[in-house]
């Protein structure tokens, strides 16, 4: 059976539980489900903020999404696989982000969600901008985000 | 061709879109962003450190030296920060 990725690019919130329950429910081949949110943090380098604002390019979003989904679908043995990234004005503790793996067995669901979640982070036309009392700020990448997207790099 | 802008990029430059004609020795994104830096202050500020800038090509990244004939939209963006 072919497995096809569900992505969701949204403003809307999401429920990480139902989410969860959708690639696994009454289904008996799933063995492993792996979720990871992000989540908006309450400050940025030591400092308060008040909300993260995310700008996107929705078009290539969807294609840079899809892309990768498809890629992972190839590369591990996955039964299901979702996507759903926000943008538009995230308060601290509101979710940002999700990845959900399902597959018969733990590691090709742990892998995949990884692999995902570094693409999103280097690859993913999306761009942060905080609010503080300082005024607002585009948020710099990381060094680190490259690295650990490099590494998923067939040689 | 549509050429779009992102974030800083966007806001330095004060537009999100606009159609342009670039003339035909202008062959690369990186000769791209060298006219339209020629295009004015804000292009100059928004294109100061080109190594920096990230650029797709009809939705798909590409490298400063990607060619961008038959291209249909180009974006200019800084580096990446979602997920």
């Amino acid at each position: 059976m072919t497995v096809s990725a569900t992505i969701r690019i949204q403003e809307a919130d999401f429920d990480v539980a139902r989410e969860i329950a959708a690639l696994s429910q009454g289904r008996t081949d799933v063995g492993a489900v792996v979720s990871f949110s992000g989540i908006c943090r309450g400050a940025e380098q030591g400092e308060p903020i008040a909300a993260l604002t995310l700008e996107h390019y929705p078009d290539m979003a969807e294609a840079e999404i899809q892309r990768h989904a498809d890629d992972a679908l190839a590369r591990w043995p996955l039964q299901g696989l979702t996507v759903i990234h926000r943008f538009g004005r995230i308060e601290p503790g509101q979710n940002i982000v999700l990845v959900v793996t399902a597959s018969a067995h733990r590691q090709a669901a742990f892998e995949a969600a990884e692999f995902l979640m570094d693409y999103l982070k280097t690859n993913a036309p999306f761009w942060k901008r905080e609010e503080s009392a300082r005024g607002t700020n585009w948020i710099e990448a990381q060094d680190h985000d490259d690295v650990a997207a490099a590494r998923w790099t067939k040689s | 061709m549509k050429v779009k802008y992102f974030a800083w990029v966007r806001e330095r430059i004060g537009k999100a879109e606009e159609t342009i004609e670039p003339p035909a020795d202008v062959r690369t994104v990186d000769d791209l962003i060298g006219w339209l830096t020629a295009q004015g202050e804000a292009y100059a500020y928004a294109f100061e450190k080109p190594k920096v800038i990230r650029a797709a090509i009809d939705h798909a990244h590409v490298k400063a030296d990607a060619t961008i004939a038959g291209a249909r939209e180009i974006a200019f963006f800084p580096p990446m920060t979602g997920g």
